[in-house]
């Protein structure tokens, strides 16, 4: 398992666009399970509309894990996002 | 040759096949479902077919306007796959044991309400979203086409009659013309039509049949004549009315940038009529002065809430920007009779026309009001924006709309956000009542604009809405054009300017009678503004005279 923490910059949150794309990016890596936590609350990235649903705002530390097979690459390829994009 | 008479409510001529408006069916009845797993299937294939849908819908995005709005529909198609909300469809298919639509229903419901619920305007607006996913599926379990119109070309468009917020959800670049048996002249289709300037014609009844779905056919919207197979004189009638259009089209394009003058000097502002930012652009390339309308419903009708302050301010806002210092002339919240929204929960009237509407609304919800003044005014510092009530009918609601007027820019100058507090206020003249106490609501007010369709309704006591008045509904009665006159006269003793926003407006054969009256403004639909120049340009006013208010 593998994990870390960031804080939102994106002036309007995990929004509609970058939470299509983190969902998709969560699915392509097989048997791997990545999940992003707020608060008390833990979605899998790859549930869509339960993500959009948690209305991460400008500001929150939310921390991602994954744990699986491609637990490596997944954690490289979400971290990079999350940087470049949110 | 099959002929079909109606009546004429936007003239113009076109060709072109007749499309018959799908209306989805959205009413879903639960029953109980005897195989579970062929509902389950029926799923899987409206799920593949709508994935199918919404990539093409991408794609043609993409092309049109790039990566940003095609994203729209990925999510969407995201989203008929989400997990929860395929896992929410299959708990209620099985724990109700019913058919698969009112499985996907429920669940559109509750993600629908989880998002509207939440405490982010951005995230209350993605309600919309899943519910548009859910209206997909439901349409495509259920063999139901939607958007209205699903041609790649364009087409006339038929139907019984079109609701406004029907007619706000077109795609209007795949309309020609309007055909529909029902409706009137003063109709929401009617109106479009002509702000769209394409041919309309109302009334045609049961001669208009859906088995002519597909035909090509030739419609007049001056006579009101719809056509299918004409034979060779019926063609070639036709024909000629086409190239004259054309030819009348390319003349007045000349009257573009030209003065709206008469020959000896006296000057009318041409407005337009607008019922969204969208008809900005036809203001613009039709050469309009100014906005003498702009219906503010279309955000009202457009939503299934009510719309935000940011989101009406944003709407005012592009319309006054784009005008760049003309007047932009915006009518508050003008539902009820007619326009119905069903967030608003308004009880059901026998007589909605003298019911609770429009600032009868606004004075019962404050709220309401307050929120749409707000952004009114915020937009104010963006160009020429003018407020006008409709439906005054005492001195008294004159006064508290503009005690709302005054408490909202205390509000904006204790917040800091800047607004011109020298807006213009004025008021729709649409009542009898409105006109006898003229001179005392002109007292309390920068203008005057004359709603014909409204005022010919109540003075004379004819519904606009009901068809088969026909030369009851007399909108060139002397009683009409005397209220008129008499509204007139008030505004200019009290030194205030008043202009006409009703249809009447266009309508060349009475310019004389307005120039005899003095106006001082004509709103029209865009489509209109050219004409209408063009004969304001031929006439004299000092010669004009008052002969149509004796009776």
């Amino acid at each position: 398992m593998k994990q870390f923490t960031y804080t939102i910059k994106d002036p309007l949150g995990i929004h509609a666009r970058p939470a299509g794309q983190l969902a998709k990016l969560a699915k392509s890596f097989p048997d791997t399970t990545a999940t992003l936590t707020k608060g008390e609350k833990t979605v899998k990235l790859s549930q869509l509309m339960m993500l959009m649903g948690l209305a991460v705002k400008k500001d929150t530390e939310v921390t991602v894990t994954v744990e699986g097979a491609a637990e490596e690459e997944a954690y490289k390829a979400l971290q990079e996002f999350f940087e470049q994009n949110l | 040759m099959i002929l079909m008479q109606g009546k004429g409510v936007s003239a113009g001529v076109e060709k072109g096949t007749l499309y018959f408006y799908q209306r989805a069916d959205t009413t879903v009845t639960k029953t109980a479902a005897a195989d579970i797993a062929a509902e389950k299937a029926r799923l899987a294939e409206a799920q593949k077919k709508s994935m199918e849908q919404l990539a093409v819908l991408a794609d043609k995005a993409r092309e049109e306007a790039g990566d940003e709005s095609a994203i729209l529909f990925e999510t969407h198609s995201m989203f008929v796959e989400d997990e929860d909300y395929v896992e929410n469809i299959m708990t209620v298919l099985e724990d109700e044991q019913c058919n698969i639509e009112y499985a996907v229903q429920e669940a559109g419901r509750q993600f629908s309400s989880m998002f509207a619920n939440m405490d982010d305007a951005y995230m209350q607006a993605r309600a919309a979203d899943v519910l548009d996913v859910t209206r997909r599926l439901l349409n495509n379990l259920m063999g139901v086409v939607a958007g209205g119109i699903d041609s790649e070309e364009p087409v006339i468009l038929a139907a019984d009659d079109l609701a406004p917020s029907e007619t706000v959800q077109l795609d209007k670049s795949k309309i020609l013309a309007f055909a529909t048996q029902g409706g009137s002249g003063n109709s929401h289709t009617a109106i479009l039509a002509r702000t769209m300037g394409i041919p309309a014609i109302c009334g045609l009844g049961d001669s208009l049949k859906e088995e002519y779905a597909g035909r090509v056919a030739y419609i007049d919207g001056q006579v009101g004549r719809l056509v299918i197979d004409p034979d060779e004189l019926t063609a070639k009638t036709f024909q000629d009315k086409y190239a004259k259009q054309a030819e009348m089209k390319k003349l007045l394009q000349t009257m573009k940038g030209q003065e709206d003058v008469t020959l000896d000097g006296k000057h009318i502002n041409v407005y337009c009529n607008i019922g969204s930012p969208d008809d900005v652009a036809a203001v613009k390339s039709n050469d309009g002065q100014g906005v003498g309308l702009f219906r503010s419903e279309f955000l009202y009708l457009a939503t299934n809430d009510y719309p935000t302050e940011d989101e009406q301010f944003e709407a005012y806002k592009a319309v006054a920007a784009a005008m760049e210092g003309k007047r932009v002339i915006i009518r508050t919240l003008d539902i009820g009779a007619d326009k119905q929204v069903d967030y608003f929960q308004l009880e059901k009237e026998e007589n909605p026309a003298m019911g609770v509407r429009a600032i009868r609304i606004c004075l019962n919800r404050p709220e309401v009001f307050r929120t749409q003044l707000r952004a009114l005014y915020r937009a104010s510092a963006y160009g020429k924006v003018a407020i006008m009530f409709p439906m005054i009918t005492s001195v008294w609601e004159l006064k508290e709309c503009r005690r709302a007027c005054k408490s909202v820019m205390q509000e904006l100058t204790e917040e800091g956000i800047p607004f011109n507090p020298d807006t213009e206020i004025g008021i729709m003249i649409e009542t009898p009542a409105s006109v006898f106490i003229a001179d005392e609501l002109a007292k309390l007010c920068d203008f005057f604009s004359v709603g014909t369709n409204d005022l010919t309704q109540y003075t004379l006591a004819c519904d606009r809405q009901c068809n088969d008045l026909g030369k009851f509904f007399d909108p060139h009665h002397p009683a009409v054009l005397r209220a008129l006159k008499m509204a007139a006269d008030a505004a200019h003793r009290n030194g205030i300017w008043i202009g006409i926003c009703g249809e009447l407006g266009a309508d060349l054969t009475l310019l004389p009678t307005f120039l005899a009256m003095d106006l001082d403004e004509l709103s029209v639909s865009p489509s209109s503004v050219l004409p209408l120049r063009a004969e304001l340009r031929k006439s004299i006013a000092k010669t004009c005279d008052l002969k149509l208010l004796e009776c």
